[in-house]
């Protein structure tokens, strides 16, 4: 049985209601905040923009306090109400989101660390152009699952899931030709490490995003898929 | 549950054969049930088995004939000849409507626990041996191990046991109702049921209870009766969920409050409808 966003806000009590949307509101301003702070790192990396790399990590606190009054809100609401089914499932599922979301903040605060010692080594690196077309791929990703959890969308977060390959694949590719010109180039080991660790940063950020839609199909279906293959999900689902 | 094993959400009429236990573990098997006060339905065609040494609950909004289901296991509506019935109640294989049952040894095998505690107004020690004298126990030394037996299985001995012949009536609510249980268990019942056994009772009271329903499984088979679904979800090990007399759902406990197949069943128990 499958729950909707309609039927799901119907509650006897309206502040039950209030409480479990405030937890999804807070999600949703946590996971754009976090999704900000990728683009954020990406393009100051990109523009050579040193203040706006300080800036998303002087907010990774920011991040860690969302966090942390999340789960402390998911706490009282099981405390209080001891929620069954779909709200029960509802506050795991922002519990493990929150997590996930938070570790794509660290990963930002990565990618800006790194992009400071590239824009402070003021030396061309390669491999910017593999950077900016893995970070559009992964922040669509996480742009579409924390859309599939607004909406409770199973089929956006499917596709979401099927995703994950292609950016691992992405990765690897991107990272074979970096080692080609570490081994052609041994003045350039030091930069190009740290755009490679840019690169893992990203994986990670579509890891989490898949992390996400697999919370969205337990939330809306009650099944847990996080080490289910994607390609064993789409008739399973009946998507 | 997982993906690979997920079917599709089924109708709204759902068979007993939902639950997966053998026929073999069952203690009740209900087949088709239909009972009607006065010509008003109560109960509509019910089927479902009962499992064995398991607490099982039966909860649903007021009206919806978990009471009256309840008591159609020990025929207590044959108290009541504005009752009517159809189809068939087998405890341990055997039709408990059957022309050569002996009602008193069926309320003996499956005994009740009311809402109210209601112990005789006789001492605590005559509460728990007034059935086993008329099962034909008089000698002393006999009764006195199986009262305190009773009481101990009770969980209520330590606290009763300086003066086993203070009234009942001494007692709290929580401790008269344990004593009902014992006087029931004295008898050595195969089943207990239990209607709303703790709603008259404080929130200790209520977790001794249902701390004693959850040590009692090893001995007997429960059935519950409650509209409080934390108890039924802390408790019970099969819930069924039934409305307006109609099986919605019956399904484990656990699956039934983290994942109920279907909407009437999700919206009842999130408290989409009353």
């Amino acid at each position: 049985m499958d729950i909707t966003n309609e039927t799901h806000s119907q509650h006897i009590s309206r502040q039950f209601n209030q409480e479990l949307e405030q937890l999804k509101t807070q999600l949703m301003a946590m996971g754009g905040l976090v999704e900000k702070q990728v683009q954020d790192a990406v393009e100051a990396l990109l523009e050579g923009d040193s203040r706006t790399a300080e800036r998303v990590r002087d907010s990774d606190t920011t991040v860690n306090d969302m966090q942390i009054q999340i789960d402390e809100e998911c706490t009282r609401v099981l405390a209080r109400r001891q929620p069954a089914a779909s709200d029960l499932r509802l506050v795991l599922a922002v519990i493990r989101a929150t997590s996930d979301l938070e570790r794509v903040g660290d990963e930002a605060n990565k990618i800006a660390r790194n992009a400071l010692t590239l824009i402070e080594s003021d030396r061309h690196a390669r491999g910017m152009v593999e950077i900016r077309h893995l970070s559009e791929h992964v922040r669509k990703m996480l742009r579409d699952a924390l859309t599939s959890f607004a909406r409770f969308d199973t089929r956006l977060a499917l596709e979401v899931l099927h995703e994950d390959e292609s950016v691992d694949n992405e990765y690897t590719t991107a990272t074979r030709s970096l080692v080609t010109f570490m081994m052609e180039d041994p003045r350039a080991i030091t930069t190009i490490l740290s755009v490679m660790t840019i690169l893992r940063a990203l994986e990670r950020v579509g890891d989490h995003a898949d992390n996400l839609a697999e919370h969205v199909i337990y939330l809306v279906k009650g099944l847990d898929v996080r080490h289910t293959d994607p390609g064993d999900l789409d008739e399973s689902l009946g998507e | 549950m997982s993906a690979a094993s997920f079917s599709a959400a089924g109708t709204q009429r759902v068979s007993a054969a939902v639950v997966d236990f053998p026929s073999t573990s069952s203690c009740f098997d209900i087949e088709a049930l239909s009972l009607a006060y006065e010509g008003t339905p109560a109960l509509c065609d019910l089927t479902l088995r009962v499992p064995r040494h398991c607490v099982t609950a039966f909860i649903g909004p007021s009206g919806c004939g978990k009471s009256t289901l309840l008591r159609s296991l020990n025929r207590l509506h044959d108290l009541n000849d504005q009752v009517t019935r159809k189809g068939c109640i087998r405890l341990e294989g055997q039709d408990v409507h059957a022309r050569d049952v002996d009602v008193a040894e069926l309320r003996r095998r499956v005994g009740m626990v009311f809402q109210t505690p209601n112990p005789f107004p006789m001492s605590i020690y005559e509460n728990v041996a007034y059935g086993v004298r008329l099962q034909g126990v008089k000698r002393k030394r006999e009764l006195d191990d199986i009262v305190e037996w009773a009481l101990q299985s009770a969980a209520l001995w330590e606290e009763v046991k300086a003066d086993l012949h203070a009234s009942a009536w001494t007692l709290s609510g929580g401790q008269q109702q344990r004593l009902v249980i014992a006087r029931t268990l004295a008898v050595r019942p195969d089943v207990l049921l239990l209607d709303e056994p703790a709603s008259a009772l404080d929130p200790i009271s209520t977790l001794k209870i249902e701390e004693l329903i959850r040590g009692l499984k090893s001995q007997l088979t429960l059935i519950l009766v409650t509209h409080n679904m934390q108890q039924a979800a802390r408790v019970s090990d099969y819930t069924a969920f039934l409305h307006a007399g109609e099986l919605v759902e019956y399904a484990p406990t656990d699956t039934l409050f983290t994942n109920p197949r279907l909407r009437r069943t999700e919206d009842y128990i999130t408290g989409r409808v009353g």
